[in-house]
Formats: C-alpha cells, structure tokens, sequence
C-alpha cells in the first residue's frame, strides 16, 4: 500500500479527478458545474497522458550540441496534451456560451428547473 | 503508395471554411456560394482519389514529410474512399436543402464546412491520436450547428449533445492513452503490429479497447448510450438534422471500423473473445431497443432518431461479427442509411415547413395533398425497411448471411425481428399518408395554402428533386451492389487478414 503511494502516486491523482468530474457531471443540476466536472474529467486524462511521458531522472527533451545527454523524459504525450487542452478550452467556450442562451430563453442554468419549463412549453 | 493529393481531402474544406467568412464580409450571398463551390471541388477531388484508391491500393500522405510512425500519415484505402467519397456528396446535396432552409449568415456555413473537415479528416486519417482531434474538430460544428436554429430548446440539445460528445471523445483519449503507453507508438498500421507484441491479454491493452469501444459506441448513438441523439436531431433546424443524421455517427461508425480492423485487427478478437461476443450482445440490443423506441415515438423527426439508433447497431454487428460478408453488409448499410435518413430528414423537414405537421397524426392524407413527396417519402421509408432490391436490403442480407456463416444465426434472427419492427413504424406513416383521411392541418394546406405564414405552398422543386433522387440512388444502390463488393473485396481481404 505504502510502496503504492509513493510510487503510483500520480495515477491516485488520475483516478480521483475522473471520479471528481464525472460525479460532478452527474450530480449537479447546475449547467455550469456540469461543465466544470468535464474540465475535471479531462484534466484526469491530461494527468494521465503526463505521468506516462514521466522518466526517472529524465531531463528535458533538448539535445546538446555533440549529443548525449539523456534519459529524455518523452516529449511526445506532452504535445499531444497541449493539443488536447486547446480543445478543451474551445469546448468550455462553446458550451459556456450554450448556457448563456439556455439562461436568455429560459432564465435558468438550474436542469430540473429547466425539464420543468420544458415540459410545460 | 505516396500520393500528395490525400491532405487536400482535408485542406479543401478546412480553406474553404476561412474562405466562406471573408466572402460573408463582401456580400451576404456569398457565403452558401462559396460553401457550394468548395463542396463540389471535394467531391470531384474525393472521387479522383477513392477512385484511385480503389484501383490501385492504398494511397497515403506522410504530412509535413515526417516520416511514419512518428509523423502523422494520411491514408486513403477502399473504405475511406468511400466514406470520403459519401461525405463530400452529401454534403454538397444537403446544401441545396440548406440554402432553401436559410439558416442565415456566414458563420453557419464555415460551421458547415468546418464539420465537413473533421468529418472528412476523421475518414483518412492514419493515426490514432490525429483521430481525436478531428473527432473533436467534428463535435465542435455538430454542436454549434445543433444550436444554429437560435432557440433555446436547440440550446439544450447542444448542450446536452455537447456534454455526451466530450465525454464520449475523453473516454477515446483515455484509451489512446493506455495504448500509447502499452506500446509508445500512435501510427494505425505501426499500432497493429506494436499491439500483438504487447500481448492482447496485457491490462493496459484490453483497457484501451474498452475506452476506445464505449467512446466511438457513444459518438455512433448505441443503445444505452444514445440519449443525446433524439433530442439532437429533432430540435436542431431541418437542413443539419438530415446532415448529421446522414454523416456524423456513420463516420463514427467507419472510426469504430477503423479501430477495430486496423488497430486491434481479427487476431485480437481471437484472443480475446469476449470482446467480440460482447460487441455483438451490445449492437443486438440496441437494434432491438432501438426499434421499440421507435415504434413508441409520435413525432416524426424523433422516430427517425430512435430507428437511427436500430440501424447503427446493425452495422455494428456487422463489424463485429467480422465475417466478410457481414464487414461489407456493414459498410453497404453505412452508406444505405446515410443516403435513406439523410433523405427521410429532408422530407420530414419539407413536410413541415409545408404543412406544419410533426407528429404521425398530423401526417394523414399528405400524399393526396403532395403525391409526389408523398411517394418520394414512402419509397424512401420502404428502402429502409429492406424491400428488395433497395439498399437496406443489400446491407441487411449481407450482415445476416455473414452472421449464419459465421454460426452466430441468433443474430439472424434479431435482423429479422428488427426489420418487422422497422417496418411496423414506417407502416403507421405510409398507412397515414395514403389512406387516412386528411388531418386538420393537411385541410388547412388544401384550403389556404401553408398553414405557417410565408411558407410555399408546393415543395420547392429543389428541395422535391433531391428527395427523389435519394429515393432513387437508395432504390438502384441495391442493384449496384454486386460491383460494389467486387471494388471493395481486396480492401477487405487484407483487412481481415
């Protein structure tokens, strides 16, 4: 148990900001903390992609002139993450801006408020 | 073999796109011009390419000149020629409904050509993790053009749809993430190799294929996880329900293909076989759940929604079943059904902004009021039912021959149930449409023109042309099948291989 804490401890983090998140989708009646549980939910996974990339004693990926130097920690989960967290940012955008309109029409973020009005229309 | 035409097949519309908002600025009916002129540059380009592909083998693009594995390569090979192929035509077809439509503004149609993009990326595209992000380009125009109809039921839709989507596309994440670690490689064919000497029985590869399944299943709407395609589809404006109801989760469904054949290829079904039987469980319900659901619904657009999920889970079981047969019966079923729901959309939309009417009821006496719409519509619902010799029978027969050739003949049998049910659904609406007699509002379309104030009185030509010519593509389709599989037999040869 202990060793598991001090050496896996990263994928602990993984796995309790996935059930952050996704509890949090599932739980809140509040559109814009739905959305927040989904930045949780992805930012486990961007955890995860890291800790992979992770190298004991590893050094930046940056070769020196006449070579040598490593081990290298991996460059490569670290770019695909940076991609992943621009669409990340793009998809907070959107969905933020959908709650806004939800909000116009309807003047609630609240859900159960919002299949009340629904289904009265 | 190098071709360097295949990143046009995503550059073309991703320029289009930028394009298609500079021209909004110059004039106000620029935009759908644009839109129309670099949709059928695709779809000339995606022809030229698949037809070369198709002749020639595979043709593939390492981007930037890094090379493969570590580089992203595009890959165009029979079957993405023909998803590739689908999605520029239909999107250029469904752009004539769009226009009549008038969704308005430059921004719907970059959203347009930017879900075209991701769509057509998602078909060539030879890497796993380049796979997300054009599953995530396609997501983001889905939901922006879900909530293009500026109310707010579309709103909620979106939301809902968007919230589904990103989890479905983060759990896919998590699951090239646990191959990546598995293996430290990202390139599909590199993947398939690199795979097998992990060990299909390692924890971290069944992982990932967990991941990656419920991922794509959720993007393609299968039962229990398709809660967000009803709402979707019918409160999104009419034009984008028959374009995503025709493209997105069939390109999710040739994505699953992709995965399924490429990556984890038969040898990891064969060791593993309760991944197989476990698809193949999973697609059975949700063609009969599917179908019930469907039968349940009143109004139209969401009955189509609910017969989409049905119909997606036969391809699935054609997949996974695996047999030749029924891997082509998938993809003929794929194509089939985008062209039969992309038309019944159209002609769903076209009823109502003619008539008012939405619901079953509603729909008595349209065909004595539109015969031709009318007939147009019910063609297109028989085809879909699998009337031979229509498309949806192709499909259907191929996936099941291959299910009884393979010894799993329940899964005949749930074809069979399924297609009794179809049929039960789209019978309510061919019976209401010419013998019933004329309902309130089909009265009201006789007596003083469009019972909506400003709506045409007679389908506009356009718009009635199209419907007709995706009754008779999915009518004669059935017919062409035959040198369909003989174009598409070495692809799936080496495949399954």
């Amino acid at each position: 148990m202990i060793e598991l804490l001090t050496t896996k401890y990263t994928y602990l983090v993984v796995v309790a900001l996935l059930a952050i998140g996704a509890y949090v989708m599932i739980e809140s009646d509040n559109f814009v903390k739905k959305i927040i549980g989904l930045n949780i939910f992805q930012t486990g996974i961007f955890v995860f992609f890291i800790s992979a990339a992770f190298r004991t004693g590893g050094r930046s990926p940056v070769v020196q002139s006449g070579g040598g130097g490593g081990p290298f920690v991996s460059p490569l989960p670290h770019v695909l993450i940076l991609t992943a967290i621009v669409v990340g940012v793009s998809l907070t955008a959107v969905a933020l801006g959908l709650v806004v309109r939800i909000y116009e029409s309807y003047g609630t973020i609240n859900e159960d408020t919002l299949e009340e009005v629904l289904a009265n229309e | 073999m190098s071709d360097t035409l295949v990143p046009l097949l995503v550059a073309v519309p991703l320029l289009g796109a930028l394009l298609t908002v500079a021209s909004g600025l110059v004039t106000e009916r620029g935009p759908p011009a644009v839109a129309a002129g670099v949709l059928t540059v695709q779809t000339a380009l995606a022809a030229w390419i698949g037809s070369r592909a198709i002749a020639d083998g595979p043709l593939s693009n390492e981007v930037g000149g890094f090379v493969a594995p570590y580089g992203i390569e595009l890959v165009v090979d029979g079957l993405s020629a023909v998803v590739v192929v689908l999605v520029a035509a239909v999107s250029l077809v469904v752009l004539v409904y769009t226009v009549r439509d008038d969704p308005g503004g430059a921004a719907f149609y970059t959203e347009y050509l930017l879900l075209v993009t991701g769509l057509s990326g998602m078909s060539v595209t030879g890497d796993v993790f380049n796979l997300y992000v054009f599953l995530e380009i396609s997501g983001l125009a889905t939901y922006a053009l879900v909530a293009s109809a500026g109310d707010g039921r579309s709103a909620v839709a979106a939301l809902k749809y968007l919230l589904f989507g990103t989890v479905a596309a983060s759990l896919y994440l998590l699951g090239v993430g646990y191959a990546l670690v598995a293996t430290g490689t990202l390139n599909m064919a590199d993947l398939s190799v690199e795979l097998a000497q992990a060990g299909y029985d390692s924890p971290l590869v069944l992982a990932s294929f967990g991941f990656i399944v419920v991922g794509l299943a959720t993007k393609t709407a299968l039962f229990p996880l398709h809660t967000w395609q009803p709402d979707a589809y019918n409160d999104a404006p009419d034009s984008v329900s028959a374009l995503i109801a025709a493209l997105v989760s069939t390109v999710a469904a040739y994505a699953l293909l992709r995965i399924l054949y490429t990556v984890y290829t038969p040898a990891f079904f064969e060791a593993v076989p309760v991944a197989r039987d476990a698809l193949v469980v999973f697609a059975c319900v949700s063609i009969v759940v599917g179908s019930v659901l469907a039968v349940a619904q009143s109004e139209v657009k969401r009955m189509l929604a609910y017969s989409s999920v049905s119909q997606y889970g036969l391809v699935v079981v054609g997949l996974a079943i695996g047999t030749p047969a029924a891997v082509f019966g998938a993809i003929v079923h794929l194509v089939g059904h985008a062209i039969m729901k992309g038309g019944l959309f159209v002609a769903a939309g076209t009823i109502d902004d003619l008539t008012g009417a939405t619901t079953a009821e509603e729909y008595a006496g349209l065909a004595g009021r539109f015969p031709v719409l009318g007939g147009a519509s019910a063609a297109l619902m028989l085809a879909m039912v699998g009337v031979p010799p229509a498309v949806g029978f192709a499909g259907k027969w191929y996936i099941a021959l291959g299910a009884v050739r393979a010894g799993t003949w329940p899964v005949a049998v749930v074809i069979f149930a399924s297609t009794l049910l179809t049929l039960a659904y789209f019978a309510i609406l061919v019976e209401r449409m010419f013998v019933a007699p004329a309902s309130a509002s089909m009265q009201a379309a006789t007596d003083g023109g469009s019972e909506r104030l400003g709506g045409p009185a007679t389908p506009p030509r356009g718009v009635l042309a199209l419907i007709i010519g995706a009754a008779v593509v999915a009518l004669i389709l059935g017919l062409a099948v035959t040198d369909l599989q003989t174009a598409l037999q070495p692809t799936i040869d080496s495949l399954l291989s």
